[in-house]
């Protein structure tokens, strides 16, 4: 399946990602040969096969209920761009 | 002493023939020494390792080492290491100092393993040449023109160099398989759920897989000795009995069945890679095992199967990259969306922009049934293949790759054939199975790899059926000459 | 034209755990920023979720309680979007496979007619964190302490058709999870939050209209005033000859202004698609079963026995059984006191009066069920009178006695039953009144019930109100009647 460049476009910015415009052309026709590398996929009848999304039939585990984690905020902050008050800080908020 | 195994190694710190500290300073001087033409680093720790060095030899000298202890190893970048910088081979990453420890590592430090530093690998372990890296191209140490394969090309190349007695890697769909092929080293991906991904930065969690790159198969089961096992913290790590997998190194190979799947051996498979292969293949007849022609019918489909299922998760796990509590920000964002759009495009490299384009695309409203679920389907129908191969075989057998190490530029302006190049390891890790290479000599004067697939949790079989075919080779104990 | 409205409803509950829905770190309120906020909580990288089981047992046990079906095997799912509370870039919530499937909702509204909400299905999922909005030099903070509490969201059919439904429908959720014990239900610490869903439609028409979203409101008196807005401002937009938007709105309850939600006004690709990081729950029967076990009794149930153990008419019982501390409250009142009647007059009036009036929660009431039922029992026996009751009722509430006995000493209130003092009151009484007693004689006998009222107001007033009115009243006639 063909992308074109505004379909690349709205998915750039799905994923948060901006491609220059000189790009985008480039990028349609690459992101256009990998779809059609994997639309082989739709030569294949898969009717009745359930789909698989762990490779082990194995099922979750659960956690009991207990605090486990301590305050570490100075050390889990300590790689952050921007914190003041023990807040992270970020570019405006506007809901 | 850097030549020897890991294995021989151990013995000699064990018989007092050496400490810790100086292997380590043997092994950080030759870093310094060579690495220049490798790049196989991104970080050296050596005020660390001498560190854990010196601590090594003193548990030691207490009686309390094991075999691990002091030991020097490298750890792929994409473990957190706590107070060490780890950047999965990224610019967004490249002031991330790890707050805390993965499990991995954990369990290395908790052995009294040394590590020397961080290896270099493909920008978030996407890629089979490590040309993905922001730190640099990684050259192969048996000819610096060519690729040393990927993702965990950092950490292959620092073995094959003897930069480290071993190192860890991870396998999402060939990345410990192929660049261990590529370097004439071996290593081992485990089933999935046999070692825990806590702390490993994940490219496709449904894949992913964390094991040993080493000299030998000896080498090998003595680090997964350390990897393997249960942990609390990894939901899809399972509690299951984990073996002695040196116990069974030396069991005799009499009666084993060995499936040779057609589709491994058809066009695109370069005729002297086929020839190692096969030579392998018959070394095992003369060991004692029977061989049998099997099939695996949807091989073809695990490429397009994997690079909807990887990037699509890839997408969704990539998006915590975002510039807001850690990692890269772009300067002077104006808004929430330019933060989020000029730190993630600054941040990322081509190829991972690329499969997160791709994975948002295959997931994106209408068309989600006809790729991403489509290819969950067929996911099931390559283990079906699988299950069928093994009732027939103990261990199927075949090339990592369809040729030795390609030249530096030679695929990376063109995805797909690069993709292409994955053909016979993607399935291994759609299917959850262990897979190993072992060294099988060279082909077009670089090293070829033999591929060897397991049950699943049948990684005691792989290392016993690597380690006699050792025995009978010299394959892995050549090195390239620096 | 007449319009009819249709509501549908999305409550958040917040589960009373004591860690995250996926780590260990504190639920608790009120914390410092970011104190409660691990590295699973922030999305660090390499972090891993592991499920609570807790989590899943209330939201098994919300299922139980509205009679729904469990889904055996649930999923969860990831939602994909980008926001700076949301650390991972994604949500981890349930959509094809949620915990709880479809149940049922009976509501009584005032009229005392019922109604029966449909509950579309209820799902697991994990809160997000919250940015404060005070401004840092331009910037907004990001406390991330709220981040993965666990949530059920509950989905409604549209079925309310106005906003006494739809608030009468909210109290009783909010009775059910309270009762329940999987909510502290302290809405305004934000533990229960209800989305609108509104539309309207010219009535008898039976395609929907046009719905937009009110999120985020967490009181029931802000819930009551954002519908009835929004329906007027639906009304007025349509009749007007506009057409309505499907949007998301916010109302602020403080200035009772609503308006469009601009972050939500792109439409919204979620990519859902099954956490890799997760593994399918299972419920198996023996959990169901134990869980089924530690049932309490659930509020429609309690309202049936109110009606037939206590004898109580359907509107009291309604409001008697609608949350926990209030019915044992009365439950309490009622068995000490062995009146059931008086117990549920007086919590009803007095006790409900009081709380409200000074906004105390009943579980924090100065005059415990004990207490009152105390008092009650000095009414029953004669000591003192309903009026003076209350007099002691306020005593206790200021704190003026342990109970109603050292109030009633303390302040000589008990009631005067001696016959000679009574007769002697009242004799000064008809003496004090001479031209009312001559009136009250020449009256025909019919009209002398009412005027009788008047002395017994007067020999009251002269007892303090601590003679015993039934006495009094008996003597009066006989001395007046003669």
């Amino acid at each position: 399946m063909a992308i074109d460049a505004s379909e690349i476009q709205k998915v750039a910015h799905l994923a948060r990602l901006s491609i220059d415009d000189s790009q985008v052309e480039a990028t349609a026709n690459t992101i256009s040969s990998i779809l059609e590398l994997v639309d082989q996929m739709q030569s294949v009848n898969t009717d009745n096969v359930e789909p698989m999304a762990h490779p082990l039939d194995a099922t979750q585990r659960l956690r009991e209920d207990v605090v486990s984690e301590v305050n570490n905020r100075e050390q889990l902050q300590s790689c952050a761009p921007a914190v003041e008050d023990g807040l992270f800080l970020v570019p405006k908020v506007i809901e | 002493m850097y030549d020897k195994s890991l294995s021989e190694q151990s013995r000699a710190l064990a018989d007092g023939k050496l400490s810790s500290v100086e292997l380590t300073q043997l092994y950080l001087d030759r870093i310094k020494q060579l690495d220049g033409n490798y790049n196989s680093y991104i970080t050296v720790t050596e005020e660390l390792a001498l560190e854990q060095a010196k601590a090594a030899d003193d548990r030691r000298a207490a009686g309390n080492a094991s075999a691990l202890t002091g030991i020097p190893l490298a750890h792929k970048d994409l473990f957190c290491t706590e107070g060490v910088k780890t950047t999965c081979g990224s610019k967004i990453l490249d002031n991330f100092v790890a707050p805390y420890e993965s499990t991995v590592t954990r369990n290395f430090k908790e052995a009294g393993s040394v590590m020397l530093g961080k290896t270099n690998m493909d920008e978030f372990a996407m890629g089979s040449s490590n040309e993905n890296s922001y730190y640099g191209v990684v050259k192969n140490p048996w000819d610096t023109q060519a690729i040393p394969g990927g993702s965990s090309g950092g950490s292959a190349a620092c073995v094959a160099a003897r930069l480290a007695a071993g190192a860890t890697g991870t396998d999402t769909g060939g990345s410990i398989r192929q660049p261990a092929s590529h370097c004439g080293i071996t290593g081992l991906k485990p089933t999935y759920g046999r070692v825990s991904r806590y702390g490993m930065i994940a490219y496709a969690s449904s894949l992913d897989q964390a094991g040993p790159m080493t000299q030998t198969a000896e080498d090998a089961a003595l680090m997964l000795n350390v990897m393997a096992g249960f942990d609390h913290r990894d939901s899809t790590c399972l509690d299951h009995e984990v073996p002695d997998y040196s116990a069974n190194l030396n069991d005799s190979l009499e009666g084993l069945t060995v499936g040779l799947p057609k589709e491994y051996f058809s066009t695109g498979l370069d005729s002297e890679v086929e020839q190692r292969v096969r030579d392998a293949v018959a070394e095992y007849e003369k060991l004692g095992a029977k061989i049998k022609e099997v099939s695996l019918p949807n091989l073809e489909l695990s490429i397009p199967s994997y690079y909807v299922i990887a990037p699509a998760e890839a997408s969704s796990n990539l998006s915590r990259f975002d510039g807001a509590r850690f990692g890269h920000r772009c300067e002077n964002p104006e808004d929430l969306m330019d933060m989020y759009k000029r730190s993630r495009s600054e941040g990322f490299g081509e190829e991972v922009k690329r499969r997160i384009l791709v994975g948002t695309y295959a997931l994106s409203a209408g068309y989600y049934d006809a790729y991403y679920k489509k290819a969950q389907k067929i996911r099931r129908l390559i283990r079906d293949d699988f299950m069928n191969a093994f009732e027939q075989c103990d261990i199927i057998m075949g090339p990592n790759a369809p040729t030795s190490a390609f030249n530096i530029g030679e695929k990376s302006d063109d995805p797909v054939a690069m993709y292409l190049s994955d053909i016979y390891t993607l399935s291994v890790n759609l299917a959850g199975l262990p897979g190993m290479s072992v060294p099988a000599g060279m082909a077009n004067g670089r090293p070829v790899g033999l591929q060897m697939i397991g049950r699943h949790f049948d990684e005691s079989r792989l290392l016993n059926a690597a380690h006699r075919f050792q025995q009978e080779t010299d394959f892995h104990l050549n090195r390239p000459t620096a | 034209m007449t319009w009819e409205t249709v509501i549908g409803l999305e409550i958040h509950v917040q589960l009373a755990t004591k860690t995250k829905i996926f780590s260990g770190a504190s639920t608790a309120f009120g914390a410092e920023p970011n104190t409660q906020a691990c590295a699973v909580d922030l999305g660090l990288p390499g972090v891993l979720p592991v499920v609570n089981e807790e989590a899943i047992n209330k939201a098994i046990m919300f299922g139980l309680g509205i009679d729904a079906e469990i889904n055996k095997v649930n999923v969860f799912e990831r939602k994909n979007y980008f926001y700076p509370d949301l650390p991972k870039g994604y949500q981890t919530t349930q959509l094809e496979k949620p915990i709880v499937g479809a149940g049922n909702v009976e509501i009584t509204l005032k009229d005392g007619s019922s109604k029966t909400v449909r509950i579309h299905h209820a799902h697991l999922e994990e809160d997000a964190g919250k940015s404060l909005h005070e401004d840092y030099h331009g910037m907004s903070g990001i406390d991330l302490n709220r981040a993965g509490t666990p949530l059920i969201e509950i989905v409604t059919e549209p079925d309310m058709r106005n906003a006494e439904e739809a608030v009468v429908f909210a109290k009783k959720l909010h009775s059910i999870v309270t009762t329940l014990g999987i909510c502290d239900g302290e809405m305004s610490q934000g533990s229960m939050r209800f989305d609108v869903n509104v539309s309207v439609r010219p009535k008898g028409q039976e395609a929907l209209g046009i719905r937009t979203e009110t999120k985020n409101l967490n009181s029931f008196k802000f819930m009551e005033a954002a519908i009835l807005k929004e329906v007027e401002r639906q009304i007025d937009v349509i009749e007007d000859g506009g057409k309505i938007i499907q949007e998301t709105r916010l109302y602020n309850g403080d200035t009772g202004e609503a308006r469009s939600m601009r972050s939500k006004e792109e439409a919204n690709d979620y990519r859902y698609f099954p956490c890799p990081d997760l593994l399918p729950i299972v419920i198996e029967d023996s959990r169901l079963k134990k869980l089924r076990a530690e049932m309490p009794e659930m509020p429609d149930a309690k309202k049936a026995r109110f009606v037939s153990e206590f004898g109580l008419n359907e509107v009291d019982a309604e409001i008697l059984s609608g949350d926990q501390a209030t019915a044992r409250f009365f439950e309490t009142t009622a068995k000490s006191s062995g009146d059931a009647k008086l117990a549920s007059n007086w919590v009803l009036g007095e006790v409900l009066k009081s709380l409200n009036a000074n906004g105390t929660a009943i579980s924090e009431s100065p005059v415990s069920a004990e207490m009152l039922a105390g008092l009650i029992a000095r009414i029953k026996d004669n000591t003192i009178s309903g009026k003076i009751a209350k007099q002691v009722f306020e005593a206790l509430w200021n704190g003026e006695g342990k109970d109603a006995d050292a109030v009633i000493e303390k302040k000589g209130l008990k009631q005067v039953t001696d016959t000679g003092a009574i007769e002697t009151m009242i004799d000064e009484v008809l003496a004090a009144n001479a031209q009312q007693v001559e009136n009250y004689r020449s009256a025909p006998p019919e009209k002398r019930g009412k005027m009788i009222g008047f002395f017994v107001g007067q020999a009251m007033k002269a007892s303090k109100g601590k003679a015993n009115p039934g006495m009094v009243n008996q003597i009066l006639k006989k001395k007046l009647d003669g």
